[in-house]
């Protein structure tokens, strides 16, 4: 979805997409011309009107010259092709493409230049350049290459099934960023900040643990049962937030933050208190482990690592996705997060709506714990069990713009950052927080779509390069 | 992404101010004091009436080696305890009354009445929570609120750099990754230069940078403030444990052994007993931070500066009007604030460690943003929340030497309780900058 598209007047709107269906053959010619972007005279304007739809056809062939100024000036319109590949080169995916290749790029800098081997070359840089260029290639696709070798296909191994083992790697440590993600962004959808993450995730893995550990019963009622007792804890941690916001105007954000500590200590507590969580006659602070019945079954057999959670956290998404963009519920969360005044005044109880929104989020990050302890360490848990995936999860919500299937995208490419970082350590020594450098850049570049343009000179939706006022653009891009 | 574009921006607390303006326009009598003192009266009975400790309890004024000693005072713990607790729900019945007053007394007389209320209170409640819980022991106020100083150091400067970056119309949320940018630059430069001072300029430059990010990607390309503010601590905590791992450790002699500015007592202001020491005996960075503190505050209110600073972060459009350059003053204000934060990152390696560690900021900067927004956006009540988080993360440091009744999880656990209490029940509505989080666009 392109911002700069909504933004636009519908008749111009109207009028691209039949240009788009006519002139989509002539792409190459529109390479030359949208680099220059100099506007060349149009014979869109004289282009037949047939097949156009109802809107366009408002804005007929006298009137494209004067209803299309919005685009350029009467009488200097450009050719529709360039339209075409603007369009093209400004869709969200080569965005994102180009914005993923620039930060791997800094990335490989970066690599680079603390490498020994191209330090050492560079002493002697002009004596022999081809020494540095080779070990800045060896450093570089050393690490990424590991990187992806750890993520997606491992290709020393003999057979696939092994070789694909990293893949399965890397969904098992998507699966509770994506759970962790869907809960900021759901929040972030209705206006409100969730860094509580962390808080979240601790009680709710304390909760279904316990439920875990203590209660012998046979699976198919134990795992929804721990499931569901995870997933309460984490709903009333969250709720908690949205309670205290809506009754007294406290603030979303010093409250989560307050609360992730309390959680901490209060987790940190009961876990080295024999009777509450503490695993019997141990003096360590870690749970007793989870009993057979409770555990997440695997789900590609013993050898790999990938649990149902992922199943879970995918009927997750879609239930997202269900209740923001098709129940009366996500309906009015989206008002309220749009603009609160005006849902109040369509009648919306807002105040109800931050607390059933935050149980909501509360709940989702809270299903992202219940997976770290009935899937990834069944063997008990300490209070460093959410490894950070609290915070991750924001960055997960970002790049995935709050949308429950991007979110779902997002979560797998961290979890591939995850998996693969690990291994590019182990096998090329090359540190492992270079991934949170790469994965911030993405975001950030993610963010700032006038950037990246400005980057690969490509002009704007509007045919001005980005170096030019930015009176429409602006306006589109402040997500 | 239009849906995200409008939502994202109602993160700012003006657009809850709003709502609740239309939701609470009549509702004049306020019970939210009333209930959180008689919330800590009810703690307070449980603790120092029903389950009382019985023994000595000594607040020692000064340490052995002061020029003017004072007395310890040696006080039993039971009978502060009820004493105090009666204190405490006359001053709960006092705060109730004025709040049935509400109509019949001046507003400012009220609001009057219920802060000098408060802040007895809770001075009240501390000393009965000190005498409780250092039963036979002495409880070192002077080592307690020196500790409360160093804590709060980093937290003030962060906090400092938020309102500033706040007061001009863009969320700071960077404010961790400008701590963190400041203690790697600060502990890379003075351990090459061997001069701290040289580490003090380098960690304003480190936390200038991360503002420029912040500025350019909020003011020039208008991408969500809160979002470039939280991937940009993820952003500075990679890069620097990044360099940390693959530069600083493989020459850690001398990349990342850093001078430390040792404390400079003032000639006869540091001889005060108790203020002296913990006040006047402290390395050159504190004396900074006063200064720092008290020329974002006069700077603020007193100045054409401050003024067309409020001016853009209230009401772009109108400063717009009358001829200020909106995203010029943001750009460099948003600056100014990342140097000041950045100081409060030079504190960590400088001042407590001696050498830059990974993600050694730990969370301060988050807690800096509560402060701001505790404060209400104003630099000395934002000092003083700072203040208080540096304070209860001592007295736990202190509780735990002595081995207090409670468990130590609780203890650490009480300066967010009460905070968040502070917050719902004191604070209640934080109103920041009106224009905060909102990009401007010209025209």
């Amino acid at each position: 979805m392109n911002p700069e598209n909504e933004a636009e007047q519908p008749a111009t709107r109207a009028e691209r997409r039949r240009q788009e269906a006519e002139h989509a053959h002539e792409i190459e010619e529109a390479v030359v011309a949208a680099l220059e972007t100099e506007p060349v005279p149009s014979e869109a304007v004289s282009a037949p009107v047939g097949g156009a739809p109802v809107a366009a056809a408002a804005a007929t062939a006298t009137a494209t010259k004067t209803a299309a100024p919005a685009e350029a000036t009467p009488g200097e319109e450009e050719p529709a092709s360039n339209r075409v590949l603007r369009e093209i080169m400004n869709g969200p995916v080569v965005l994102s493409f180009l914005a993923v290749l620039i930060a791997f790029i800094i990335g490989g800098i970066m690599i680079a230049l603390t490498n020994d081997e191209v330090q050492e070359t560079a002493g002697y840089f002009f004596a022999q350049p081809g020494d540095f260029f080779g070990a800045v290639w060896t450093a570089v696709s050393g690490a990424y290459g590991s990187l992806f070798q750890g993520a997606v296909y491992n290709f020393g191994k003999d057979d696939f099934a092994t070789g694909i083992r990293p893949l399965t790697d890397t969904l098992t440590y998507a699966t509770p960023l994506i759970a962790a993600g869907l809960g900021v962004g759901l929040a972030f959808r209705v206006g409100l900040f969730n860094i509580g993450g962390r808080g979240q995730m601790l009680v709710a893995a304390a909760a279904a643990g316990w439920v875990g550990f203590s209660f012998p019963m046979p699976m198919w009622i134990h795992l929804p049962v721990a499931i569901l007792a995870g997933l309460a804890a984490g709903a009333i941690w969250g709720g908690i937030v949205g309670f205290l916001k809506a009754r007294t105007g406290a603030h979303e954000v010093i409250l989560t933050i307050m609360l992730n500590y309390i959680a901490f200590y209060l987790i940190s507590f009961m876990l080295r208190t024999p009777g509450l969580l503490q695993a019997p006659g141990s003096v360590n602070p870690k749970s007793p482990a989870i009993l057979e019945s409770a555990v997440l079954p695997l789900i590609l057999g013993p050898n790999y690592k990938l649990h149902l959670g992922f199943i879970i956290v995918a009927v997750a998404t879609a239930g997202v996705w269900w209740l923001l963009n098709r129940s009366s519920t996500g309906f009015r969360f989206r008002a309220v997060g749009t603009n609160p005044n005006a849902a109040l005044v369509a009648g919306v109880n807002v105040k109800n709506t931050y607390v059933w929104a935050m149980a909501l989020a509360g709940g989702l990050v809270g299903l992202a714990g219940v997976m770290q302890i009935l899937g990834t360490t069944p063997d008990g848990m300490t209070s460093g069990i959410d490894a950070g995936i609290g915070f991750d999860a924001i960055t997960v919500a970002l790049l995935g713009r709050s949308r429950p299937w991007g979110i779902f995208a997002a979560g797998i490419l961290f979890g591939a950052f995850k998996a693969g970082g690990f291994a590019m350590q182990a096998s090329e020594g090359v540190s492992v927080d270079i991934v949170g450098v790469v994965q911030s850049l993405i975001v950030l570049f993610i963010a700032a779509p006038p950037l990246i343009r400005a980057i690969f000179f490509i002009p704007a939706p509007d045919g001005k390069l980005t170096r030019r006022p930015l009176r429409r653009n602006s306006k589109a891009v402040s997500a | 992404m239009s849906e995200q574009q409008s939502n994202t921006q109602t993160v700012t607390p003006a657009a809850d101010a709003a709502i609740s303006e239309v939701l609470e326009k009549k509702e004049l009598r306020s019970w939210k004091a009333a209930i959180a003192l008689a919330l800590f009266s009810v703690v307070s009975i449980i603790l120092f009436v029903v389950f009382p400790r019985h023994g000595q309890t000594g607040f020692r004024w000064s340490g052995a080696d002061d020029l003017i000693t004072l007395p310890t005072w040696h006080v039993d713990a039971a009978t502060t305890g009820t004493v105090v607790t009666i204190l405490l729900v006359l001053l709960t019945a006092l705060v109730v009354w004025v709040t049935l007053q509400t109509g019949r007394l001046a507003p400012r007389t009220r609001r009057l009445i219920t802060t000098a209320a408060v802040i007895v209170f809770a001075l009240a409640f501390m000393v009965a929570f000190l005498a409780w819980a250092m039963v036979g022991n002495n409880v070192p106020v002077t080592g307690l609120l020196l500790g409360t100083v160093s804590l709060s150091v980093p937290l003030i400067f962060g906090a400092m750099g938020g309102v500033i970056s706040e007061r001009v119309g863009v969320v700071n949320v960077a404010i961790e990754g400008q701590l963190l940018a400041g203690a790697f630059c600060s502990a890379m430069v003075a351990s090459l230069t061997g001069s701290p001072w040289a580490g003090l300029v380098a960690a304003m430059v480190a936390g200038v940078l991360v503002s420029f990010v912040l500025a350019a990607f909020a003011i020039k390309y208008l991408v969500d403030q809160v979002i470039v503010g939280v991937v940009l601590n993820v952003l500075v905590t990679g890069l620097t444990s990044f360099l940390y791992s693959s530069v600083l450790t493989k020459d850690a002699e001398t990349l990342n052994t850093a001078p430390r500015l040792s404390p400079v007592a003032i000639p006869g202001l540091s001889e005060i007993p108790v203020i002296g020491p913990v006040l006047f005996n402290q390395s050159a960075l504190v004396y900074v931070m006063y200064v720092v503190v008290a020329l974002v505050f006069l700077g603020l209110f007193k100045t054409r500066w401050g003024l067309r600073l409020r001016a853009v972060g209230e009401h772009p459009k109108a400063a717009d009007t009358v001829g200020i350059n909106v995203a010029r003053t943001r750009f460099w204000n948003v600056s100014l604030a990342g140097a000041i934060a950045g100081l409060g990152g030079a504190y960590f390696t400088l001042v407590s460690v001696g050498s830059f560690q990974k993600e050694m900021v730990a969370g301060a900067g988050f807690i800096a943003l509560a402060a701001v927004i505790f404060g209400r956006w104003d630099p000395i009540r934002a000092t003083l929340a700072a203040l208080l988080f540096g304070f209860a993360s001592n007295l736990q440091n202190v509780l735990a030497a002595v081995g207090s009744p409670v468990p130590s999880e609780f203890m650490l656990m009480l300066p967010y309780l009460v905070t968040i209490l502070a917050v719902a029940g004191l604070v209640g509505q934080s109103v920041g900058p009106a224009a905060s989080g909102k990009p401007y666009i010209k025209g």
